[in-house]
C-alpha cells in the first residue's frame, strides 16, 4: 500500500455531521489510540459503551469478565488458550542434575522449586558464556526413580529424563540408587547436581554421592547463584557464605518454580547400572495405628460429618482402610468426636494425601483446612454441596450404605492379599 | 554375644539461648546405644581437650551425657577448626566397632549431617539415615526400624558393621543425673590431626529471616484479580456418581485409594 495519506471528504463529512444514519461507524472505524496536543493518550469519553435495548447508554467494565459474556468467553479462551512457549535444546553443551523426591510418584511443590532454581543456573551460566562471546546451552535434567505418576513433567522445567525403573531401585534402595548417580556423574560430567534437602530422600541421597565424590556440598542452601551460596547453619541460626560448590541440597522455597516455558523432557539414556553387593534390604512399610498418628501430618484421613449416623460403623471403617479419623466441627460439637479431631480453621489443617470427607458439606471453615490435600473423596446424599464441588471423586448416596459396601470390598481385599503376603509386600513398598 | 556400639556425641546448642547443652538427637543416640548394650557402651566426642577444658561449656556438656548412666567417656583431641572424620574413622576402626550411631545433624557448625556419610564412605561401611529404633541385632545382621515422613516406619535389615544416624522419633533420651556425671572418667586419646581449609574462607553471619513468598496472581484486569481473590472451589472437575449401585460406587473409592497406595 501507498504511504501518501489520502483524504475522504466524504468520511469527513458524516463525521462532523453526529446525526448522520453513518456516523457511529464511521467515527468507530480506525478507532485507534488517540493523542492530544501535548501527547497525553486521549479517550473519547462518547465513544465509550453502547446503547441498551431500551435506549440506554451501558458501560461494560467488566472487559469481557461478566456473566453474559462468559458462555461466549469462555469457549473462546478454551481455544485459543495461551501456549506457553516451547523451550527446545538440540545439543545440550552443559547439564544440571536435578534429583526429585517424587513423593508418591508426583513432583513435590519443594521438587519444582529446585528444578526452577536449576533453570535460573542455566541461564546465567549461557549469560556468562554469551558475555565472553561463546553460545552455549544447558540442559536440566531430571534423574527420577521408581514409579512416576507426574504427568506435566514438561511444564515443571525438565528439558531431559532420566527415568530408571527397574525393581531394584524401588521401594527404599539408597545403595541401587547410589550406584546409578554415580554411574550418571561420570556419563555426563554435569555441572551441577541439586537435590532436595527434604526428609523423603532427598537429603540422604545427596549426602550419599557427595560422600562418594569427596566433594563436600552445600546443605541447607537457601540462596543460591552461579558464584555464592548462602547456607543455614548450626540448626539454623547462622547463615554460611561461601563458594557455590558443584552439589547443592536445597531448602524449600530456593527458587521459583516454572510457570511461563514448557520444556521436553526428553528421555536421556543410561547404561546398565550395575548394583554390587546391598548391605541394606528393604522389607516394606510396618503397620503403624493410624490413630496414633498426629492428624496434621497424617497421609490418609477418613472424616465424619454431620452426615453420619452410625458411629459405630464409621470407627470400625476407619479401622479397617487403616485411616487416620478426622472429623468436621458439628461432629465435634455434637460429641461424637474429641475436639483434636477436628479439621478446619479452628480445628488442625492437614496435608494429607487422600482424604475422604463422609457427610461433610464442605463449609468454608472446613474447606480451609483441606487447602493443602491432594485427593479429596467426598460420600454425601447431596450432589451439590461443595464439598462435591471439591472432590476429585465424589459418590452420591446415603453414608451407611456405601461405607458398609467399602468395608466388604477392603476385608475381601484383605484376607485375598494377606496369605500369600507377597502381594501385600510388593504394593505397599513405595507408598510413602 | 553384645554388639560393640559405640555412639558419638557432639556439642548441642539451644535453640532460643543459644547455651551449649546436650543435643537433642545425640542423647536420643547414646539412649538407643544403652537400650542395645547397656554399660558395654562406648561414647567418644572428638574436641578440644587442653588446659582449658575443665570447667568450660563442654566439660559441662559432656558430663551431662556422661550423666546417663556412663562411667567413662572417650575425648579425641581436636582443635576446634579441625576436620574430625580423619580421627573419628581412625577410632572407628581401632575400636572394631560393629554398630556406630550419631545424631542426624549437629546443632552447631555447619550442621550439613555429612560427618555420619563421610565416615561410612571412608570406612566401607553402610550407613542407614533416620532410624527411630534398632529392633535387634543377630547374626552379623541387625534388624532396623526408619522414621518416615507422617509417622510411617520402614523395617530394614543392615549387615555389620554399619552406621546409623538417630532421628527425632526415636525413644527420648533419659533423665541426666549430675553426680554420676561428674565422677565420669574422660579418657583423652591422641588422634590424627586435619585442618578444616575450605571451612577458612566462608563467612558466618547470624541468620537472616527468609522473605515470606508472595502468592503472585498473574491477572491482567481488576475483575481477574477479584476472582482470584474469592474464587471458591471449582465445579466439573471431579467426576460424580449418582445413579450406580451404592457397590459399584464403593469399588470406585476402593480403587482410587489402591491407586493412591494408601491401601495396602
Ligand atoms: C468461626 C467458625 C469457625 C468454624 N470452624 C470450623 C472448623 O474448623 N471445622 C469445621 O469443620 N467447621 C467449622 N465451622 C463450622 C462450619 O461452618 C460448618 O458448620 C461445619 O463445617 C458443617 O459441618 P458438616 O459439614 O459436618 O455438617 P452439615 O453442614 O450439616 O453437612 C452435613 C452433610 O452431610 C450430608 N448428609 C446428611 N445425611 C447423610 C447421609 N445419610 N449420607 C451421606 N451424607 C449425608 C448432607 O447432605 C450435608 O452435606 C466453623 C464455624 C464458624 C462460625
Amino acid at each position: 500500500m501507498s504511504d501518501i495519506i489520502r483524504r475522504d471528504p466524504r468520511t469527513e463529512w458524516i463525521a462532523r455531521n453526529r446525526l448522520h444514519p453513518l456516523y457511529e461507524s464511521v467515527i468507530n472505524a480506525n478507532a485507534g489510540e488517540v493523542r492530544g496536543p501535548t501527547g497525553l493518550l486521549r479517550k473519547n469519553p462518547h465513544k465509550v459503551g453502547f446503547i441498551g435495548p431500551n435506549g440506554i447508554k451501558r458501560i461494560d467494565r467488566l472487559k469481557g469478565n461478566g456473566q453474559g459474556a462468559g458462555a461466549v468467553g469462555r469457549g473462546k479462551s478454551s481455544a485459543n488458550e495461551p501456549v506457553l512457549a516451547l523451550h527446545q535444546i538440540e545439543a545440550p553443551d552443559f547439564y544440571i542434575m536435578v534429583a526429585p523426591d517424587l513423593v508418591g510418584g508426583r513432583l513435590t511443590s519443594h521438587d519444582k522449586d529446585v528444578l526452577g532454581l536449576a533453570h535460573k543456573l542455566c541461564r546465567t551460566y549461557e549469560a556468562d558464556e554469551r558475555d565472553q562471546g561463546r553460545s552455549s546451552q544447558g540442559a536440566v535434567v531430571a534423574v527420577c526413580f521408581g514409579e512416576m505418576k507426574e504427568e506435566s513433567l514438561d511444564l515443571a522445567g525438565v528439558d531431559r529424563l532420566i527415568h530408571l525403573q527397574n525393581d531394584v531401585f524401588e521401594g527404599f534402595a539408597p545403595e541401587a540408587r547410589l550406584e546409578a548417580v554415580a554411574q550418571i556423574e561420570q556419563m555426563y560430567q554435569p555441572k551441577h547436581w541439586l537435590f532436595p534437602d527434604s526428609i523423603h530422600g532427598g537429603a540422604d541421597l545427596g549426602s550419599r554421592l557427595s560422600a562418594r565424590l569427596g566433594e563436600r556440598p552445600a546443605v541447607q542452601a537457601w540462596q543460591v547463584d552461579t558464584q555464592n551460596t548462602v547456607c543455614r547453619g548450626a540448626s539454623s541460626s547462622i547463615d554460611i557464605t561461601r563458594a557455590t560448590p558443584r552439589i547443592l541440597l536445597l531448602l524449600e522455597e530456593c527458587g521459583d518454580a516454572i510457570d511461563e516455558t514448557r520444556h521436553e523432557a526428553k528421555a536421556l539414556d543410561v547404561d546398565a547400572v550395575e548394583v554390587s553387593a546391598v548391605n541394606i534390604v528393604d522389607h516394606g512399610l510396618m503397620d503403624v495405628d493410624p490413630n496414633a498418628i498426629p492428624l496434621a501430618e497424617a497421609e490418609f484421613i477418613l472424616s465424619a460429618g454431620n452426615g453420619i449416623h452410625n458411629w459405630e460403623q464409621f470407627h470400625d471403617a476407619a479401622k479397617a482402610l487403616g485411616a487416620t479419623e478426622g472429623a468436621s466441627r458439628v461432629a465435634v460439637d455434637d460429641g461424637f468426636m474429641p475436639r483434636f479431631r477436628q479439621v478446619g480453621a479452628t480445628g488442625t489443617w492437614v496435608t494429607a494425601r487422600v482424604y475422604v470427607a463422609v457427610g461433610i458439606s464442605g463449609a468454608i471453615q472446613h474447606m480451609q483446612g483441606i487447602g493443602q490435600c491432594d485427593k479429596v473423596v467426598a460420600i454425601n446424599t447431596d450432589s451439590g454441596c461443595d464439598m462435591v464441588k471439591r472432590a476429585a471423586l465424589s459418590v452420591i448416596g446415603d453414608s451407611e450404605e456405601i461405607l458398609e459396601e467399602l468395608v466388604k470390598i477392603v476385608n475381601a481385599h484383605k484376607g485375598q492379599v494377606s496369605p500369600e503376603g507377597e502381594t501385600l509386600e510388593k504394593g505397599s513398598e513405595h507408598a510413602a | 554375644m553384645q554388639p560393640n556400639v559405640i555412639s558419638l556425641v557432639s556439642i548441642g546448642r539451644h535453640p532460643q539461648s543459644g547455651r551449649a547443652r546436650r543435643s537433642e538427637q545425640d542423647g536420643r543416640a547414646l539412649e538407643l546405644g544403652l537400650k542395645l548394650s547397656g554399660s558395654h557402651l562406648q561414647v567418644a566426642h572428638a574436641g578440644a581437650y587442653d588446659s582449658t577444658f575443665s570447667g568450660s561449656a563442654e566439660e559441662t556438656v559432656l558430663r551431662q551425657y556422661a550423666g546417663m548412666g556412663l562411667k567413662q567417656m572417650t575425648v579425641l583431641k581436636q582443635s576446634s577448626d579441625a576436620d574430625v572424620i580423619p580421627s573419628l574413622s581412625h577410632y572407628l576402626e581401632s575400636q572394631s566397632a560393629q554398630v556406630v550411631l550419631l545424631g542426624v545433624r549437629a546443632e552447631s557448625g555447619e550442621s550439613s549431617g555429612m560427618v555420619p556419610y563421610l565416615l561410612a564412605e571412608s570406612l566401607g561401611w553402610p550407613i542407614v539415615s533416620r532410624v527411630a529404633d534398632i529392633v535387634s541385632i543377630e547374626n552379623g545382621e541387625a534388624e532396623v526400624l526408619l522414621a518416615l515422613p507422617r509417622g510411617q516406619r520402614r523395617s530394614v535389615t543392615v549387615t555389620l558393621p554399619f552406621i546409623a544416624t538417630v532421628d527425632n522419633a526415636a525413644p527420648e533420651p533419659r533423665q541426666t543425673a549430675y553426680g554420676p556425671g561428674q565422677r565420669a572418667q574422660f579418657n583423652a586419646v591422641d588422634t590424627p590431626e586435619v585442618l578444616d581449609e575450605l571451612r577458612i574462607n566462608w563467612v558466618e553471619a547470624p541468620a537472616k529471616p527468609r522473605p515470606k513468598r508472595l502468592k503472585v496472581i498473574k491477572a491482567k484486569t481488576a475483575a481477574e484479580r477479584f476472582k482470584a481473590a474469592t474464587a471458591k472451589a471449582q465445579g466439573g472437575s471431579g467426576k460424580v456418581m449418582k445413579n450406580e449401585s451404592a457397590q459399584e460406587k464403593a469399588q470406585a473409592i476402593f480403587d482410587l485409594l489402591i491407586e493412591e497406595k494408601v491401601i495396602r
